[in-house]
């Protein structure tokens, strides 16, 4: 198969697995809603119609391929880090140094993705944004909880733009014999991660019993958890064929980034508890904010990304 | 004079895409929501009043009416700020049709309250901050001037709706020229009407007491 009838198979497939879903929604609202609204199934067929929504939406920048994915990702970066700066204290001093990340540090990250500066965009958060903006902040004078307030907004640009943007980072590894494929290598990525997010969701809801966390979050069960973590692998090793791996290698990435992608929730989790809220925002029906749906993107994709450079690149 | 204008004034192309312009930009910086929690939207006439942190905040509240509501719905405004420079007097009168009120009691020409009445007498809903002014200091709501009880009195039969803007101000703090992109929720709460008898600290209590539970509730049930 050529790069393109590879990824309109791919496209059809996810397609064909949608309409399943909205047809298995629909039918449980058929049979088991008769009596009025039930949130469950109600809070699966808004999502379900937000996968559509979203699946879409990252078709039509795959149309536009790097630009289009570049783009992409730096927006959910700016929708990511506005839902997480809008849970931190941020105080009047830190209003330069928070103009700072959004305007400054979010864009240049994403151009030195663009530009392929690999040297650059893998440094340029944790080590100058890392310095410089507690030098902005200090200047202000305020020293009112300082740390936290610092250290809050560090964390905000990792999550929500360093790790999120090695998902387009992707595009500028130089793989022998993968060239011009990339975006394929993206769609294995999300469509992992996620559709172990998803079938987490499934197994737990038709099997859960023990909760692994009930503090952080009551929903992640153990039978979710395997259940989910497997068939995701099971999915990750059948689509070898659009990526760089072996079936083996392809199952074993699949394994690494659904368990990397579970504990990113857990640790999203643990910061929602804290600040006392249920979701990240209400950006995306029936998932919660951007960072409700991208909590484990975020800790998948620099892991994803490296493993690949380090064993895949010369 | 501006208050001339009146709710049957149709928009002009221009004004559209400034109104789209203004409520998109306030969309991309908050993504501000609406919260109907204490009623639906409403065509009628109604007087929405809201906490005031900052210039923008009856844009946010405009922002998340339904479209058809939001060419019915007028701020009120003071006039020494919107009458200030070329382009606020086209965002304020043009684009908002803003009800703007003269602050100075020396120049005053129309009686406020007959401006705004005779406003929702042509159909308009209006947006109003009743603390008077933006509240800077660490209190969340300053106390409520007259004003809002004299348009009560004056048309005791539209509903008087509170609307709790959450975040706004930390967006912009005074004195800063950027906005920080932050999550915003405007939150409606049940609709309030004079009771008879109802004298004027009572009202203007139960109505600022309104506010502030909205602030408790906005995140919601």
């Amino acid at each position: 198969m050529t790069t393109t009838e590879q990824s309109m198979a791919l496209f059809a497939g996810i397609v064909g697995v949608l309409m399943i879903a909205s047809t298995v929604g629909f039918i449980l609202k058929r049979r088991y809603a008769t009596s009025g609204p039930n949130a469950v199934i109600e809070n699966l067929n808004s999502r379900i119609k937000a996968w559509w929504v979203m699946v879409i939406t990252i078709g039509i920048a795959f149309l536009f391929g790097k630009a289009g994915v570049i783009a992409l990702f730096g927006f959910a970066s700016f929708a990511s880090l506005r839902e997480f700066i809008t849970l931190t204290e941020t105080r009047r001093a830190d209003h330069r140094a928070l103009a700072i990340a959004f305007f400054l540090v979010l864009p240049l990250q994403y151009y030195l993705i663009w530009i392929e500066w690999y040297g650059l965009y893998s440094i340029f958060i944790p080590v100058y944004a890392f310095l410089l903006l507690p030098i902005v902040a200090a200047l202000r004078g305020d020293t009112t909880a300082f740390m936290p307030r610092v250290a809050e907004l560090q964390w905000g640009l990792m999550l929500c733009v360093f790790c999120l943007s090695h998902v387009p980072a992707l595009l500028t590894l130089d793989i022998p014999g993968y060239e011009g494929r990339h975006l394929l290598l993206i769609a294995f990525l999300v469509i992992v991660v996620q559709s172990s997010d998803v079938l987490q969701y499934v197994w737990g809801k038709l099997f859960g019993r023990r909760k692994i966390a009930p503090n952080l979050s009551p929903s992640k069960t153990v039978e979710g958890l395997i259940g989910g973590v497997l068939s995701a692998t099971l999915i990750g090793a059948g689509l070898w064929w659009i990526t760089p791996f072996s079936p083996w290698q392809a199952g074993a990435m699949s394994l690494i980034v659904t368990l990397m992608g579970f504990f990113g929730g857990l640790v999203m989790s643990a910061i929602k508890r804290d600040r006392g809220v249920k979701d990240w925002g209400q950006m995306i029906e029936g998932h919660g904010g951007m960072l409700d749906r991208l909590d484990s993107v975020v800790f998948a994709a620099p892991i994803f990304f490296h493993l690949t450079r380090y064993w895949w690149t010369p | 004079m501006s208050s001339t204008h009146t709710s049957k004034v149709a928009m002009s192309p221009i004004d559209i895409v400034a109104a789209t312009a203004v409520t998109g930009l306030a969309r991309l910086v908050t993504g501000v929501r609406g919260n109907w929690l204490g009623c639906a939207p409403d065509p009628h006439p109604r007087i929405y009043f809201a906490n005031h942190n900052s210039h923008g905040d009856f844009v946010l509240i405009w922002t998340v009416l339904p479209p058809a509501l939001r060419r019915i719905t007028r701020p009120v405004a003071g006039s020494d700020y919107w009458m200030a420079s070329g382009l606020r007097r086209f965002i304020g009168c043009h684009v908002f049709r803003a009800v703007l009120i003269d602050r100075n009691p020396n120049t005053l020409q129309e009686n406020p309250i007959a401006l705004m009445a005779s406003a929702l007498d042509a159909g308009s809903s209006l947006i109003m901050f009743p603390e008077g002014t933006r509240n800077t200091s660490q209190e969340p709501l300053l106390p409520f001037k007259n004003g809002l009880y004299h348009l009560a009195k004056a048309r005791p039969k539209v509903e008087l709706v509170p609307a709790w803007i959450e975040n706004l101000n930390r967006v912009m703090p005074k004195g800063e020229i950027v906005p920080i992109p932050l999550l915003c929720t405007v939150t409606f709460g049940s609709p309030l009407l004079l009771a008879e008898s109802e004298d004027k600290i009572a009202f203007l209590d139960r109505a600022r007491n309104a506010l502030l539970r909205l602030r408790r509730d906005h995140e919601g049930p």
